[in-house]
């Protein structure tokens, strides 16, 4: 076990855990933010540098402190390691610029983006960015190509997370067709020959893509978000565990996902099948509604809890007060 | 004239024979270690000798060495890293191309210190003649003996093969480099885990440049002691500089450390002066990635002793005034060099050699070129000087490997030191604008 601490928060957790995987066992608002980290995919972070900290000492024996901020997804806790992330103004910094960096080319579509509402992106350039920009040249474009009738890509929002690549390898074994092509920022996502991304979990690399990038193509365009509500549901499936999410609205069900953590991680990757053919409520046992971030804007439209104001409304249900202390209201303008 | 370990005999006809290079007293480094010495006493020499990566790093080899991590019976690996691509460094391609024996000793050397009985030499993909010279020179040492099994008589197994990259920068970064080796694409890895420890085919690795590994033969002869007599200091030996740019006599030179810049840049034994009887603008000292100096700064420190060819007394101010020996790629510019366009193009070369891996270095090195370009075509403004600044402050630090600072230090260097220049392109746009036009001193800002 390595003891760490962590924004002067103290936290035991197992050798070999990475720093931001102690600092969720704190959870709340110090953790640092990851666009391309996902704990199931293995070998995945490192590369949006979103979760940059600064290590003030790096270990008990040799209490030097790091002398560039690091990766906290892939660097690896020691023991009596002090680790700063927002007590550390540089760091603040950093990650200004990186949403800056990421965003120069990022087409800011958000408005016609399948995506935005449950965008890492978005929320990524929210909490840490600033509202003006600085790049004045031409974005970068590139061919669109198409990747068959179930997933739409959209090679301009791509952050290059790697984190479908990874999918395609580990969850759709052996059966990656797309990867990364070309180098710098003419990297892209690409079959390098036209090819249809066709098998049985390949669905999951929509859940996994962090922005827009790649979409259902199923749902394109049929509704934003948050004009839709989460249910959770599941089905006899041979191939999946069937544990999903059914995004309704109205009586239909627009669109199928896997169930995802705090940390928009999935839980569990579901089948294409479950995805994108059984859109039929019948075709489900409901569970009841799935949980939305109160932060979220899907909750927005007083789904799953009012939109409160701590202040003014007395007497609030303990389960409301429980969450409220989770997951503080965010601060508009802080 | 210093003393020439390396090149001695690089003029002998047929020196790229072993037959001709034994006659020079080749492989005696292998005879000597292999029969007299055991692996660790070979370390032990290059620690004592002080020998520095030659790479651009200046890290030191012995104690990289050290750090290779030994678990019993798992292979370990030596790499020698021959992707030479920095702009304005040639230095490895001359050598391995004029005395590929050299390296191979070296490689023979090295890798029996290191206990590696599978070695490999990481060639860039254009130097493709170098590798056919490269690899006849290995048949030969196979031939003779010096490569494969039970080398010399002595039951130490050693196998070599020279593979080639697909022509990028990048891949001479060492870990983009093992993943290319690997056959993967060449990415930089995120460390740690670092080679000593998971290397080549996840096995303990080092990665030495090929300068470093030619320098083993000439420390194991000598003795370690012997070899840090040369020098200044901490910068021991000799190190090759590839001169290039405004000079009468541009070329490589074997210097020892310590010889003073202005010896250097004006004596006729070196490169004998600035051509055509023009005053020296700028140098950029260790290859395109180090901070550009002024003339000024590049002869004297800020404290005003002499510059010396050394890895302290290059990098003396920090990066304030100083700047870094790097891999010895020695470029020098005239009065009538346009100080924007130079770093525009350097900067098109980071943007073109990005792996695209990590967010700051692929979208920065791209951003950074932009404005550069804007700036030297004569549609820059006031506030993209600083905005320079900011992206590669931006860049630097924040990235996996050191392709970022690479990046952003030459634009950090040019606006710090040449800032006027940034300013007489964005007030005399119409006239920066024209090919050749380049600020003179004197030149009105307002």
């Amino acid at each position: 076990m390595a003891k760490i601490t962590f924004d002067g928060i103290e936290v035991e957790v197992p050798d070999g855990t990475t720093i931001l995987n102690a600092a969720r066992q704190i959870g709340g608002s110090i953790v640092p933010p990851a666009m391309c980290y996902y704990t199931p995919l293995k070998g995945s972070g490192g590369k949006c540098r979103a979760c940059l900290v600064r290590v003030a000492a790096g270990s008990a024996k040799d209490p030097r402190p790091m002398p560039k901020l690091v990766a906290s997804c892939v660097t690896p806790v020691q023991d009596g390691m002090v680790v700063e992330n927002t007590t550390n103004p540089q760091v603040l910094d950093v990650r200004k610029g990186i949403v800056e960096m990421l965003l120069i080319n990022h087409p800011l579509d958000c408005p016609v983006c399948d995506q935005a509402g449950e965008c890492d992106l978005q929320n990524f350039a929210f909490e840490h960015g600033v509202s003006t920009t600085r790049y004045q040249e031409e974005r970068r474009t590139f061919e669109k190509i198409d990747i068959g009738p179930l997933i739409q890509l959209h090679m301009t929002r791509c952050i290059l997370c790697y984190r479908c690549v990874y999918t395609a390898d580990q969850i759709a074994k052996g059966d990656r067709i797309h990867g990364v092509l070309g180098r710098g920022d003419a990297a892209e996502i690409g079959t390098y020959i036209e090819n249809i991304i066709d098998n049985d979990f390949s669905g999951n690399v929509i859940d996994v893509c962090p922005v827009g990038a790649l979409t259902d193509k199923t749902f394109r365009f049929k509704s934003r978000v948050w004009f839709t509500k989460p249910v959770n549901a599941h089905r006899d499936c041979p191939k999946c565990s069937g544990n999903v999410v059914l995004w309704y609205k109205g009586n239909d069900v627009l669109r199928t996902t896997a169930r995802k953590d705090q940390y928009g991680e999935v839980k569990e990757w579901i089948c294409n099948e479950c995805r994108f053919e059984k859109k039929e409520t019948s075709d489900w046992t409901i569970e009841g509604p799935a949980h939305i971030d109160r932060s979220s804007v899907i909750s927005a439209n007083h789904y799953e809890l009012p939109v409160l104001n701590q202040s003014v409304v007395a007497d609030l249900p303990e389960s409301t007060q429980r969450d409220l202390q989770k997951n503080p209201p965010l601060k508009l303008g802080s | 004239m210093g003393r020439k370990l390396l090149t001695e005999h690089i003029n002998v006809e047929g020196i790229d024979t072993l037959e001709v290079y034994r006659k020079h007293g080749g492989y005696r480094s292998v005879e000597k270690a292999i029969k007299t010495m055991t692996p660790d006493e070979v370390v032990e020499e290059v620690k004592k000798s002080g020998l520095r990566g030659r790479g651009g790093a200046g890290f030191p080899t012995g104690m990289k060495w050290s750090f290779l991590a030994k678990p019993d019976g798992v292979p370990r690996y030596l790499v020698c890293n021959a992707d030479e691509s920095e702009p304005g460094t040639f230095k490895d391609r001359q050598l391995m191309s004029k005395l590929p024996h050299l390296l191979i000793e070296g490689m023979i050397t090295s890798s029996y210190a290191l206990g590696a009985n599978t070695s490999y030499i990481y060639i860039r993909g254009e130097l493709l003649y170098v590798l056919r010279i490269l690899e006849k020179a290995i048949a030969e040492a196979y031939a003779a003996g010096f490569l494969g099994k039970n080398i010399l008589g002595s039951g130490y197994d050693l196998d070599l093969h020279v593979h080639p990259g697909g022509g990028a920068y990048i891949c001479g970064e060492e870990t983009a480099l093992l993943e290319s080796l690997e056959g993967k694409r060449g990415n930089p890895r995120n460390k740690p885990p670092f080679p000593a420890v998971q290397g080549l085919y996840a096995r303990p690795t080092v990665v030495n440049n090929v300068e470093s590994i030619a320098a083993v033969p000439v420390i194991v002869n000598e003795g370690g002691d012997e070899y840090a007599k040369i020098g200044v200091g901490r910068s021991t030996g000799t190190k090759l500089i590839s001169a290039c740019g405004h000079l009468n006599k541009p070329g490589i030179y074997e210097i020892e450390l310590g010889l003073p810049v202005e010896e250097f840049i004006y004596s006729d034994e070196y490169c004998g002066g600035i051509w055509k009887g023009r005053d020296l603008k700028a140098v950029v000292a260790g290859g395109s990635s180090v901070p550009i100096l002024p003339k000024e700064l590049i002869l004297k420190t800020a404290a005003g002793e002499n510059r010396l060819m050394t890895y302290e007394s290059l990098s003396d101010g920090g990066f304030v005034t100083g700047t870094m020996l790097g891999s010895g790629g020695f470029i020098a510019m005239d009065e009538t060099t346009c100080i924007v366009r130079n770093t525009w193009n350097f900067s098109r070369f980071y943007h073109h050699e990005s792996c695209g891996q990590c967010s700051p270095c692929r979208e920065g090195t791209g951003w950074m070129e932009k404005v550069l370009h804007r700036l030297e075509h004569g549609h820059g403004h006031m506030e993209d000087i600083d905005l320079l600044v900011s992206v590669a402050k931006q860049i630097e630090g924040n990235t996996i490997c050191p392709l970022g600072e690479a990046a952003a230090w030459p634009v950090a260097a040019a606006v710090r030191h040449f800032r006027h220049e940034f300013e007489w392109h964005v007030t005399h746009a119409k006239e920066a604008a024209q090919p050749g036009a380049v600020y003179r001193a004197g030149a009105v800002l307002a």
